[in-house]
């Protein structure tokens, strides 16, 4: 559906936003786009749109090269950009039906009420969108994207400073959006949203996309926990009997920690303690921590550059 | 060619003009009304005639190339430029619409706009003073012209301003000195010899001259030099449209 190869782009004052990008998006999937503030999200986002122009690189949109074949690539993206730009003295109804006909489409008022009840903004389709508070702006904007039907929606923090009812109906309607092909590309700061909808997950750093990973097997790394025995007599190594468990022993000897896959039939504590008492190596307190895809994110973008 | 990219830009642009009507129409019919009682009646009944021409009826032609080019420049300039001050210009830049589309679509509406205002204050004149029309059809190519050819300029410098200020002040300090000076209330043969030569590298004088000339059939300039300068005024801002767009001036970072 997209691909992105060797893109880079670098702004008039020298700040390089994009260094060499590669990126591969498939037909119908939800990919989840996750990095701090300047990463290069909205500038990867803006290029596939033709908002800004790439430096240098490839992007083809359904095998059509973005920048020389743009009214293919365009009339088939949808953009719900990340700040709140709209027609402040236009309705709701208006402003929805303008972006069908910017995009080429022929007036379908039946499509647009479709689109404006998904987003429950039907109730305020004659309001001018002055009257609106920011979670209704917000779906203005996405009911904008969705008016004149893309296959490609880029939805660039789609979920900044709104509730949760919207947060929601988001989700409601990005699952209906999968259900009908719809290709999604989903920029955010909160990892439980991309857990929630995306199929994959990407993150970028720095201009540079530093992971690509299916969720389930991101998952699968969240699955595993540690378990941390706190030891009456410190340790110097690991019994050698004790070697199947994979055990690891703290800097100063008193914390015994166990690495085991909740998703397993049998996590092993069990015969893991059953062992410890007959080996005589006695514990006060004990304590279990699971790493999220959050701690994973923010371990990531650390690094340095 | 994307026919509902330009019927969109164009529809929402003119819906913008009903709905600002007492800016749009009343203001400039208003202010053309206040020019006829001012230098018509109460300074033209003391003047008896310019170029054969009672100074009321005289004035006609330039009131209406005045009004049309403020009028064209300020909605063009600010129908580009608000999109751009608050942020809804990124659906227009990532629309499948061509530069020419995008011209078509916002300088159409403008234009139409411009003419409509013309016709406004051409119909609001019969009612202050008797106006000739020797030749309609190139009273309206002049107007036509003349109203695409400055809302193109108005589109330009819309996207060049990067302030409210610098939005008008191309219009207070050159067009609308130009415009004064360029024969809306006088004859360029009324003025001194060497104002008379200043004044000829003033385009305006050939866009009004062209104009009065579609009335009373007197001008200062050739008609076809007037034509020729409207014609290449408009080509000249439609190369430096197209070069904004191709570059991305101002546009796309």
């Amino acid at each position: 559906m997209l691909s992105i190869k060797n893109l880079n782009k670098t702004y008039a004052g020298g700040f390089q936003a994009l260094k060499d990008v590669d990126l591969e998006i498939n037909q119908g999937e939800i990919f989840a786009l996750l990095g701090p503030n300047g990463a290069g999200k909205t500038t990867l986002i803006n290029v596939v749109c033709g908002i800004v122009k790439p430096t240098s690189g490839s992007v083809l949109v359904n095998g059509y090269d973005a920048v020389s074949d743009y009214r293919a690539t365009r009339s088939i993206i949808g953009l719900v950009p990340q700040e709140l730009p709209v027609e402040t003295f236009e309705s709701v109804w208006k402003t929805a039906n303008f972006s069908r006909g910017l995009f080429g489409r022929l007036s379908n008022p039946d499509h647009v009420e479709q689109v404006l009840r998904s987003l429950s903004l039907w109730d305020k389709k004659d309001s001018r969108i002055i009257e609106l508070s920011g979670g209704m702006k917000r779906r203005v904007l996405i009911a904008k994207a969705l008016s004149h039907e893309p296959d490609l929606l880029f939805l660039d923090e789609p979920t900044a400073g709104v509730d949760v009812e919207l947060r929601q109906d988001m989700w409601n309607v990005v699952s209906s959006l999968r259900e009908s092909g719809v290709t999604v590309i989903l920029t955010t700061h909160y990892i439980e949203e991309a857990e929630e909808m995306a199929d994959r997950v990407g993150v970028i750093n720095h201009g540079e996309i530093i992971l690509v990973q299916e969720k389930v097997s991101l998952m699968q790394e969240l699955g595993k926990k540690q378990l941390f025995l706190h030891l009456h007599e410190p340790l110097s190594e690991v019994p050698t009997h004790l070697n199947p468990y994979g055990l690891e022993v703290s800097g100063d000897g008193f914390e015994l920690i166990y690495t085991y896959d909740t998703k397993e039939e049998h996590t092993g504590i069990t015969s893991l303690l059953g062992e410890l008492q007959e080996s005589g190596i006695g514990f006060n307190d004990l304590r279990t921590s699971q790493s999220s895809l959050e701690e994973i994110f923010v371990d990531l973008v650390k690094r340095p550059a | 060619m994307n026919i509902q990219g330009v019927k969109a830009i164009y529809k929402y642009e003119m819906a913008r003009m009903f709905r600002t009507a007492v800016q749009s129409i009343v203001a400039p019919v208003l202010s053309t009304s206040l020019y006829f009682v001012i230098f018509g009646a109460a300074i033209g009944s003391r003047i008896t005639e310019i170029d054969g021409v009672s100074c009321g009826a005289f004035i006609v032609p330039g009131l209406i190339m005045l009004s049309i080019m403020t009028e064209s420049i300020s909605n063009s300039s600010f129908a580009i430029y608000f999109p751009r001050f608050t942020g809804t210009i990124f659906e227009v830049l990532s629309a499948p619409v061509s530069w020419i589309e995008v011209v078509l679509g916002y300088v159409g509406a403008a234009a139409t706009k411009s003419v409509i205002i013309g016709g406004i204050i051409f119909i609001t004149a019969n009612f202050f003073v008797t106006i000739e029309l020797a030749h309609p059809l190139v009273m309206l190519l002049f107007l036509i012209l003349t109203s695409i050819s400055f809302c193109l300029f108005g589109f330009i410098l819309g996207i060049w301003a990067d302030g409210w200020e610098k939005l008008t002040v191309v219009p207070i300090l050159v067009i609308m000195p130009l415009t004064f000076l360029g024969g809306t209330f006088y004859s360029i043969s009324m003025l001194p010899p060497a104002w008379q030569t200043v004044s000829l590298f003033n385009p305006v004088v050939y866009l009004i001259s062209g104009f009065r000339w579609s009335f009373y059939e007197n001008a200062d300039v050739s008609v076809t030099s007037s034509l020729g300068t409207t014609i290449g005024f408009l080509f000249l801002c439609l190369f430096i449209v197209r070069w904004i767009f191709k570059t991305g001036y101002r546009l796309r970072t």
